[in-house]
Formats: C-alpha cells, structure tokens, sequence
C-alpha cells in the first residue's frame, strides 16, 4: 500500500467500472404502532419467498406498540443485501394511515414509485397542542387530490370503510394487500394462499373476499373522480376564522381565596400556582387560554375573568 | 406499474431451488430468532436473560424449544443472568446470556472476572447494540467492552450468519477457554431473512470441574491467569488469521474496503466491484491477514458503524487506513449514509439531487397508551411542582409534553438514589420524589432503597407497578408470579420487602384513583424521611390487553378547557366543534379502555360512560 496523500490524488476521480447490482425490489409498509404494518410486511416477504427470491424484511421494535410512526422495509429479488431501503428508492409506499403515507412520501421513487394509503387518519394528541383562540390541529393538511397531483400513482382508499361494508373492518389490511398484489407481479392465488396463513381461521373467506375487492377497486381507479374533490380533512384541518378574543386574563381576589389549590390543580396549563402566603396567583399568564375553568371551579367565587371593554 | 412487474419477473432467480444441498428447507427468521436456533443447535443447556431492546426475542425465542432441551429464565437482572450462566459453564454444560448494549455494563462487573478463569461448558454472551438509539438510553459501542475484557466478538451481518456464529462461538468457547461475545445491532436483530437451519447437537455434560485455582479469583490465582489471558489472545489471533469468519472477496485493486456486521451490506450495494475484506471478528483481529489485504490494494477504507475500533487497531499496526474522516461516529448506517462516504473520498460521483416530495406532517413520537396508569402519578406530581427523578420505562414517554413531569432519567434503578443525591444536597426547595416501574425496582432500584433509608433521605417512592416488564413488550418477573415459560412461581411481596428495608410510610392504592393519588403524594411528600407509594394497577396490553366500556364526550357539555387532554391519552383529539374559540374534544371509543381518568379531571360533568345516557 502507497502512502495516503499520493493516494488522495488518484483516487480524486469516481471508479468508472463500477457497475450498480442488480436492483431488488422495494417496498416499504408504514403505520401506526398496532395497525399492523408487521404482518402486511410479513405476508409479503412469505410470498417473495415462495415465489423464489432472497428476501429481507427490516423493522424497528420496541416503541411500536406505544402509538408510534411504525415502518418495515421489505425488499426481494436475486441478491439484497442491504435490509432497508434508501430515502427515493422504493417502488411502493403502502401505508396504513394517511399522515404517516405523507411522511414518507420522499422514500417513493420519483415518477414511477407507487403511493398505496388507506385513507384512515389517526389524529394524535400531539397535533392537538396549540390551545390559543382558532388554533388549528397539526394534523396533515393535505387531501388525496393534492397528492394526485404531486405523484403519477396515488391510490388511496378507506379501506376500514370498505372492509366495515363487507362485514369485517378488521380485513382493512388485506384489501390493502389486494390494491398492493396489482402493483407485483404474482400471481393472485399465489397471494391469497399466503395471506391465508396469516389471518385467523375463521375469517379467511372474508379475508379472500377483502383482497379480491382492493385489487378490483385498483384496477377499476378512475383518477379522474378526484378532481374538484374536498380537502380530505374532514373538518379537522379547515381553517377556521380567526377567533375575537373576548375575555382578559383572570383576576384573583385574595381575600377570597382560601388556599384550597382547586385552581391550580386543575389549570390545564398548570398557569396558576400557590405564592409563599398560599394565595392562588398567575404565575405563568403567558400560558392562559382563557378557557375559564379556574373560574368555574372556584368554590369562592375568587377567580373572574372579566370582558373586554 | 407494468414496468415494475416486468422487473420483477426479469430478476426471478432460476436456479434457487435446483442442487442437492437445497433440500433443506430455508425459514424467514429475524436475527434475534437464529441466534436463539443457533444456540439451540449448539446444544445450550442454561440460558438466562433480563429483556431489553433490542435483544428481548432472543431469550423468549429460547423458551420455545422444550424445557427438556434446556433450562431458559428472565432473570432479575443482567448480572444475574450472566452470573447464572457462568454457573451452567461452571457444571460443565453449555450456557448463554442475551442482553442489550447497555445490559452489558450491569453484567460486566462478572464478564472482568469471569474471563480470566475462562469456561468448563462453553459460555456465549449475545450483545445487541443499537446504534441510532431506537430504543435505548446511549449508543455505547459493545466491541471495547470486548477488547477490555479480552474476550473474542464475533460479528454476524445477517440472520444465516447469526445462526452460523452462534453456534460457532460455542465452540470457540471451549476449544479456547474463553467467553465469547457474539455481538448484534438492532438492524440485525430485528431483520428477517432467509435462514437454512440445522439440528440440534445434545453436548454431553462434563460435571464441575474442582479446579481452584482457575475456579477461584483471588491474587495469587488472578496473576497466573491473567498471564493465560494474554497467550489465549495471541492462540484466538492465530485462529482468526485462517478462520473462515475473516472472508477476502476480490475486486478492484483501487480500492480495499474493511468491513463488518451490517455495515457490509451495505458497502456490497454502494461500492460492488471493491475489494473487500469482511471481517466477522472484530477482536483479536488478524493481522497478517489484514496486512495482505491492504498490500493489494492501492487504498484502504474502514467502514464500520459507531466507533473507530478496527480503524484504530489498523492505525495502532502502523497501517494507512481510512475511516471515521468520511462516516460518521454516531448513528445508525444506511445506504445512504455508506454511499455518502464514498462520495465525499471521490471513489463514487455526487449522487444527482433528486426532486423528493417532502411534505412534513406532525411528529407521532410514541405515547403512554390510552388508560396507562402510569399517568395519574406524573398528573399529580406536575401540580405538586415536584422535582421528579425517573427512570428506565414506558413511564419516561411522561418526560415530554403534556405531562412534562420527569426532570431526570439516567439508567435502570438510578431514579431512588439520584432522587437520594438531590434531596440530601441541601439546595433542592421542591418535594424530591423518584418514580420507578415494578421491574426496573426489582432489577437494580432495591438496594439504592435501602440505602435511602440507611441514609435518612427526605424522598418520596413511587412504585408504578404495572406487574409486567411492559416497554420490552410483555415479559414476565419476580413481581408477576409467573417465570419464562409462564409457569407460576413465587410472587414478590412488595410490601414486605419495603417495610423490612425500614420504609416506615407505606400506601398502596389504585393508580385510577386520581384524587387518591392527589392526595397520597401530598402526604407522602410532606412527611420527612422515605415514603412509598405503590401504585397498583395492571399495563392495559400485558399480558392482557384490557378493554371495558368506552367513555363519550358529552359536547354540551364541554367548554373545551382540554384538561383531559393533559392526560396525553391518544384516545382523545379535537372535534370540529368549537366553544369561545377552543375545540371541544372527542374520544375514539375504539381506542378507550374505560380508565375514566378524563372522566376524573373533566370538571364540567363533560365526560359519562358512552352507553349510559340515563346518567346525564
């Protein structure tokens, strides 16, 4: 071996005989912790399997459970060797819950990834944080037809309601893998003979059913059906007006108040606090949100927040 | 999507199944399930265990073999478990312990000992890093601790090798007289595969060997051990130089990559035509070898995740290689991140920036599930303004919003004696109270309880009994009544145990209960000396996942205050309804399991029973 600095210099231009491997498949299953991305990604690598490919399927545990973003990269084909799959290389996003489809829309591969999302939101108590006057939830804002925009091949659907229709919104993740089956190329038997592995005995033939309807329903997509549609957030992201703040911040009579720690127990804020002669006191204004309950549930009447003006 | 199936069909191996040594059937296995095939193929005998993410499955997948095979446990905590192994190799029988990175630092204190009096049975440690801390508390890298103990790692890149190296590091074991350490990531462990099994090999039990002077560590045996140490490294070295674990796979005479566990794969992707020398040992090393592979090439690149240990060894042999000045120290590799590094040393172009969609929605950090009843305690201790030490759990999710209750959380049973620290420091004016979980007080916060007690701490103890090891997933301990295999065994008598410490306030009540919790704290927390609480109330997903009758929000009633929503409960979110300004609530009565806490903290008669419409 020569000595690095001489190295540093021929080795400045990029090895042109590198060739790339041949390249696997990607397909990288998101959700909820609890939805069940694990056994979606599960059916699949058992059928990559049987069909004869290597196959790695990589996922994280420990906090899924907790209600968490929760992912599993499945990837197959002649030789893998890495378990995961590089941000912009998958070929297909499954996703479980919309928001979570959103956030790892930049692992799609740009023009032909495949984007398949059930429609389903989980809205969590994070999004819900701002308590100022009008605020608006964090929750995605984008709706489906935005995202048809964006990407080539956006197939969302409310699978919950269309497994619900047929009598079992428990099957919501095997219609997913029915609209998944149309995106690979294997045979549809082959699919359900796998996917009957899988589900409980006694739900099979629902489960049989539930599949044959997402790959119809992606076969029969009509994007053209999202046009002019509404914002996919139900109510929960429109903008409301901003709200005219009516009340000014609580006035405490200390006279009044007998240092029973009601309010400050049950500030939502935690605003309020005992000073040093035990008299109810804000400490924190900046917190306030009006809401009143100190107000409501002073037994004295020592707590008011008074109009404007 | 036509294109796509087309690859598909065009990469489909034709020749997989054909060969006469095929015949075996290949299994999906995730790392952590062919380590514990691997050591059952090995013929372990006693293996034990303390969970803990990401090498939990290990143990619970060596439960599944039949109690005749072996003897399998939780144990109350890493040391133990090691210590319990080292008794398996001590009879003679072959022994394993599987714990995480950090696992290893409560154990170690036996691994320094242990190793200079070497095994009887074969004795394996399964070490399992996490670099990137999915779920950890640091990202402490498990191959110095190796090289301190002077005991070989072995480095498994998929679930076939993990198998492979598992059962192979039973016989290193013996054949050297050593412990070995077969060290996994969270990536390996928790990646499925392929993986070609074998059958089990029953080990005949050789019975205690009455060897004092290898047995027994004290000076006079230490020194002459410690000299067998330094000639077991140099045999193991001498090994390693022809072991098949050390592969050489030509390429390119430009460049000569050295690499190991997972970060191969992703060299093999990036850079295919390298030459590379994998290592599946990263200590001793094999010099010699090392030597020759980096004659052959005109450039040497070390690619390994977390530190530079094999690059600094190489550098130590006088060597030119390079490393960490391209990949990072920290965090988790990728493909990414491995191609980056090649980049940025010329031997690959910049990759072309590609247009990503990059829509960013709200963070979904894990939470405290609905009806946790680890959240009344962290809602009373907020409004008490305590300073509050936690510790290792699910309970440490109440650090962030909204409970924002824990001011410290350091490691398993640090909570009593930090807490012990600050109250006795004299500067701390708030009521100093440490939380601790079930398991973590059985694993290491007893004796710093007792010492609180001997020291006269002003601290209050709050004991979140949730009886099941919940964050790892479930597992059993001396506090459930039921050991590894389910079987009922003694159950720990909590309150026998802290009385006979010397704790002289004791209160056991019902974590649902929030005016009782309330009310107890504040107790607890004015008496001087050691209180104990214990909260009492089962995790709502182990061992059963519980689920009563949902609660509804009564939205006339509700002013949108959102006390409820301190709770965190992911069961409660916005409604599109709003009053004076702020959104009034609602809960997925899917998700609700009938805790009735928000139902305690409403105030305005806003949260009743979903199915009782009489009670308004």
């Amino acid at each position: 071996m020569s000595d690095s600095s001489q190295i540093q210099t021929e080795a400045s231009q990029p090895l042109t005989n590198l060739q790339p491997v041949k390249v696997p498949i990607n397909v990288l299953v998101v959700g909820v912790g609890g939805q069940g991305v694990i056994m979606i990604s599960k059916v699949l690598a058992a059928l990559c399997q049987q069909q004869g490919f290597q196959v790695k399927q990589s996922e994280v545990h420990g906090m899924a459970k907790r209600g968490g973003s929760v992912f599993s990269h499945v990837r197959y084909g002649e030789q893998v060797y890495s378990p995961t799959i590089p941000v912009g290389q998958a070929d297909v996003l499954v996703a479980l819950e919309w928001a979570e489809g959103l956030r790892w829309l930049p692992y799609l591969k740009p023009e032909t990834g495949i984007f398949i999302a059930d429609t389903q939101q989980i809205v969590p108590p994070f999004a819900c944080r701002d308590r100022k006057h009008g605020a608006r939830s964090g929750y995605a804002k984008e709706s489906v037809a935005d995202i048809s925009e964006l990407i080539s091949n956006c197939f969302a659907a409310d699978a919950g309601q269309m497994a619900a229709e047929l009598g079992n919104a428990k099957a919501a993740n095997t219609l997913l893998l029915g609209m998944l089956s149309t995106a690979l190329d294997f045979p549809a038997d082959d699919w359900k003979q796998v996917i009957a592995q899988f589900v409980p005995p006694k739900t099979v033939d629902i489960n049989m059913e539930a599949f044959t309807q997402g790959r119809g329903w992606v076969e029969r997509y009509d994007p053209a059906v999202l046009k002019g549609g509404k914002g996919h957030g139900k109510g929960l992201t429109e903008s409301h007006a901003p709200h005219e703040v009516q009340f000014e911040l609580p006035v405490i009579t200390e006279a009044w108040c007998k240092s029973c720690d009601i309010c400050v127990k049950f500030c939502p804020e935690r605003c309020l606090s005992l000073n040093e002669n035990r008299i109810a006191e804000l400490t924190k204004p900046e917190l306030c949100t009006l809401c009143r309950i100190c107000e409501r549930l002073c037994p004295d009447f020592a707590i008011s927040l008074n109009y404007k003006n | 999507m036509s294109e796509l199936a087309e690859l598909s069909k065009a990469s489909k191996p034709t020749s997989i199944t054909s060969g006469p040594e095929t015949k075996q059937i290949l299994r999906p296995m995730m790392g952590n399930e062919a380590i514990a095939r691997g050591a059952w193929e090995a013929g372990v005998k006693v293996a034990a265990a303390y969970p803990g993410t990401p090498s939990t499955e290990i143990m619970e997948n060596l439960a599944k073999y039949p109690a005749k095979d072996l003897h399998a446990e939780w144990s109350t905590n890493e040391k133990v478990a090691l210590d319990v192994a080292i008794g398996g190799s001590f009879a003679g029988v072959r022994s394993l312990t599987s714990m995480k990175h950090v696992g290893l630092n409560v154990a170690s204190d036996s691994l320094m000992s242990q190793t200079y009096i070497g095994v009887n049975g074969a004795l394996v440690l399964v070490v399992c890093d996490d670099p990137g801390i999915h779920s950890s508390q640091n990202e402490q890298d498990t191959r110095y601790f190796g090289q301190l103990a002077m005991v070989p790692i072995l480095e498994p890149t998929d679930a076939q090798e993990a198998l492979d190296f598992t059962k192979l590091a039973f016989d290193l074991s013996e054949e050297f007289d050593t412990p070995v350490i077969v060290r996994s990531t969270t990536r390996l462990s928790h990646t499925r595969s392929l993986v070609q099994t074998g059958e089990r090999v029953e080990a005949v039990g050789k019975g205690f060997l009455e060897l004092p002077t290898k047995n027994v560590m004290i000076p006079g045996h230490a020194r002459i051990r410690h000299r067998a140490l330094l000639e077991r490294e140099q045999k193991l070295q001498d090994y390693f130089e022809t072991s098949e674990l050390v592969r050489w796979e030509p390429g390119s005479e430009e460049v000569g990559v050295i690499t190991l566990s997972t970060a191969y794969t992703y060299v093999k992707e990036v850079l295919p035509e390298a030459s590379v020398l994998k290592l599946g040992v990263s200590y001793p090393l094999p010099e010699a070898k090392i030597r020759d592979f980096c004659a052959s090439v005109k450039r040497v690149i070390v690619v390994e995740e977390l530190e530079p240990m094999i690059e600094n060894q190489l550098k130590v042999m006088g060597l030119s290689v390079e490393g960490k000045s391209l990949f990072p120290r920290e965090g988790e590799f990728s493909t990414e991140v491995v191609r980056e590094g090649f980049e940025s040393a010329g031997l690959l172009p910049p990759t072309p920036k590609l247009e990503l969609i990059d829509i960013q929605p709200m963070a979904r950090p894990p939470l405290l599930c609905a009806g946790c009843p680890h959240t009344t305690a962290y809602m009373a201790l907020r409004a008490l303004n305590s300073r509050v030490s936690g510790d290792i759990g699910c309970y440490t999710l109440a650090a962030v919003e909204p409970l924002k209750a824990i001011d410290t959380s350091v490691a398993m049973g640090s909570s009593i004696a930090n807490a012990t620290g600050i109250a006795l420091s004299g500067t701390e004016t708030r009521p100093v109270v440490a939380t601790i979980g079930d398991s973590t007080f059985l694993h290491a916060g007893i004796p710093p309880l007792i010492n609180a007690v001997y020291n006269n701490a002003n601290i209050t103890v709050v004991l979140l009994d949730n009886h099941i090891t919940a964050m790892t997933g479930g597992q059993d301990h001396p506090g459930t009544g039921r050991n590894l295999r389910g079987e009922v065994t003694h159950k720990v008598d909590y309150e026998a145990l802290i009385k006979s410490i010397g704790v002289k306030w004791f209160r056991k009540i019902d974590s649902y209960n929030m005016g009782s919790v309330f009310q107890s704290l504040r107790e607890a927390t004015l008496y001087k000396g050691v209180a104990v609480i214990i909260l009492d109330r089962p995790c709502v997903l182990d061992p059963v996942k519980l689920k009563g009758p949902a609660f509804q929000v009564k939205a006339e009633n509700c002013t949108g205050c959102q006390a409820c929503m301190n709770l965190g409960c992911p069961a409660i979110s916005w409604s599109d309804e709003l009053f004076e300004g702020h959104h009034k609530v609602k809960i997925d009565e899917a998700a609700c399991i009938g805790c009735s806490l928000c139902a305690q903290v409403g105030s305005t008669n806003c949260i009743q029973p979903a199915d009782s419409g009489q009670l308004q």
